[in-house]
């Protein structure tokens, strides 16, 4: 059924559509990501595809650092689902962008709910997208350093302590000693970065 | 008696013309705990708002990299922590779907059983607390009770009240116990009685219905864009529901039912919710029947398969064969070896629509593990909802798209 869109795809978009699976009955198609926003835009307005539901935006990356550079090109891989309630189908996009400054353009105003998703790949993948309202980490907070889910975030990092804000609403103090302090209390206090 | 501001100009009376900021929460009562709104008010009006989640992140995502996809099962429970069965099986349907393996009928059947009690114990919770906040305390502790009966059959059978971890890759911890069917086919109508009881009390209540009907409205355009799902998605009018539009396990052989609703208002996701109660206990009704037509012995009386990469080996068989003892090391020490690939699984929680991407490279460990958690998708949209209402229909709008912290941050 969904097939469909796979074709329309490769019938609008030609050598811009990289590959096309359909692994266990998922259909996805893998883009350039000069094409990204053309290519959602089309899925949403195209109306054989007509996917208006937005089912979900995050990332994957796909370095590993026992083998691969941290700069490798194509390091992110960004993903969207999108659901036609219509047709009552579904495809996922993917687009790789380099470890080297990751960037993409976002695609809020094809799909409004694509915002907190894309402030999510951000605030863990350090991926920015250009042209987002809005882009603040969501889950951590502004003083947190790194991007967690990357594959060279150490999982037992722990974070320093955050200093007491003045005058802005995001985060209230005073602090307590040992908050931001480590589980661990056995590290160094030169690890704990 | 003399007012107390005579000494004073009028000019000092004036209200101050600019807005205001409120901060509501992340310890508020209505707040479930663990949100923050920034809010602009003008007199009680809301201009606009800022919802800031993030403070029940516990790196679902980074730890379920660190272990073997077995080791993901506590995490699921711990997500939509008030129906934890139905992330247990939305969790094992997708790695079975990147495993390429299917579950025999009975495994089936207990799995839509046991999910739909948990879906029953998540609405009562959510219409229940919405009603409490609005201060009718008797449908909540009504509603817990009916909630109560249902968690009591879930630990008859799982032997945890709240995080059962029951479900595994490729079938169940257990098969059925002796009593289970009895015991819930003797809470179905009970339950029922008491949704009605409860409803009783709300739907002919003035303040109730004034405080939810035409609060809180959500657009079927903007709940589609937004990616809403589950209650919150139908009551916009959208009969999308993946137990009907993309049936998986044994949904597709009964029948039942999807409320939609029309306005997208509180009061049409309280309604959705109570009728999703009910046909939750048809669906319940006639998986039981079914699993009576299975004939004994057959392949398909059993909830596990039978492959022992994948299923855990009996305990008497750990202990006294080789096969055993060496097929329960590899899964414990390296896990089950998924075979390289990426599959999205979703299913029909709760909320809506609860998806797992799921990446694999080999090997016992996932090596990515994305959460589509229905909540935080509602929670975004929830911003339309409450900018340009009232203050105090906060609390109700907030109370009826049921956010859960653990499956919203993750």
């Amino acid at each position: 059924m969904s097939k469909l869109i796979l074709e329309r795809l490769k019938a609008q978009f030609g050598a811009d559509v990289l590959e096309v699976s359909s692994f266990r009955g998922d259909d996805v198609a893998l883009v350039k990501p000069a094409r990204w926003v053309d290519v959602a835009r089309f899925v949403h307005d195209d109306p054989r595809c007509a996917c208006t539901y937005f089912v979900d935006l995050s990332a994957v990356d796909l370095c590993d650092p026992r083998t691969d550079d941290l700069d490798m090109d194509d390091r992110f891989e960004v993903y969207v689902i999108a659901y036609s309630v219509e047709h009552k189908h579904r495809v996922r996009i993917k687009t790789r962008v380099s470890g080297d400054e990751p960037r993409l353009a976002t695609v809020i105003p094809v799909w409004s709910g694509a915002n907190w998703m894309e402030r999510e790949v951000f605030d863990m993948y350090g991926v920015h997208f250009e042209g987002h309202p809005d882009p603040r980490r969501i889950l951590t907070y502004d003083e947190f350093k790194g991007h967690p889910l990357r594959k060279d975030y150490p999982a037992n990092r722990a974070q320093p302590l955050v200093e007491y804000r003045d005058g802005t609403f995001n985060k209230l103090g005073p602090f307590l000693q040992d908050e931001g302090m480590p589980l661990n209390r056995s590290a160094a206090p030169d690890e704990r970065n | 008696m003399e007012p107390v501001d005579l000494d004073f100009e009028e000019a000092d009376l004036e209200l101050p013309s600019e807005p205001m900021t409120l901060l509501m929460g992340p310890s508020h009562p209505a707040m479930h705990g663990t949100i923050r709104m920034i809010l602009k008010l003008d007199g009680e009006t809301v201009q606009d708002v800022d919802i800031q989640p993030g403070y029940l992140h516990r790196a679902f995502e980074k730890m379920s990299e660190r272990g073997t996809w077995s080791q993901v099962f506590p995490y699921t429970d711990r997500l939509n922590y008030v129906s934890p069965l139905l992330n247990n099986v939305g969790y094992a349907l997708a790695v079975e779907k990147l495993l390429g393996v299917e579950v025999p009928r009975k495994g089936q059947l207990f799995r839509v059983i046991l999910g739909e009690m948990s879906r029953i114990s998540d609405h009562l919770t959510c219409n229940g607390a919405m009603a409490m906040e609005l201060g009718a305390f008797t449908p909540f502790l009504w509603y817990l009770k009916a909630r109560e009966w249902i968690w009591e059959a879930c630990e008859e059978q799982t032997g945890a009240r709240l995080t059962h971890s029951f479900f595994r890759i490729g079938g169940a911890a257990f098969p059925p116990t002796e009593k289970i069917q009895a015991q819930i086919r003797s809470i179905l109508p009970r339950t029922l009685e008491v949704v009605a009881e409860g409803e009783s009390l709300l739907l002919k209540n003035r303040i109730f219905l004034d405080r939810t009907q035409g609060v809180g409205v959500l657009t079927k355009e903007h709940a589609l864009s937004m990616g809403v799902s589950g209650p919150v998605l139908r009551s916009c009018g959208i009969d999308y529901d993946v137990r009907k539009d993309k049936p998986y396990l044994t949904y597709g052989e009964c029948d039942f039912d999807v409320p939609v609703g029309e306005d997208g208002d509180t009061y049409d996701r309280f309604m959705v919710r109570a009728e999703e109660i009910r046909q939750s206990c048809r669906i319940i009704e006639q998986s039981l029947d079914l699993m009576k037509k299975i004939a004994p012995g057959s392949p398909d009386d059993a909830v596990s398969i039978v492959d022992p990469r994948i299923v855990l080996p009996p305990k008497d068989k750990v202990y006294t064969t080789i096969e055993g003892t060496i097929a329960h090391f590899k899964l414990i020490m390296e896990g089950i070896d998924v075979p390289p690939g990426e599959v999205y699984g979703y299913t029909e929680a709760g909320n809506g629509e609860l998806g797992f991407l799921l990446v694999s490279r080999g090997g016992g460990n996932p090596w990515r593990v994305r959460v589509r958690g229905p909540c935080f998708f509602s929670l975004q949209a929830a911003h339309d909802m409450i900018r340009g209402g009232m203050l105090a229909d906060i609390i109700p709008t907030f109370g009826s798209i049921n956010m859960i912290g653990g499956e919203c941050d993750r």
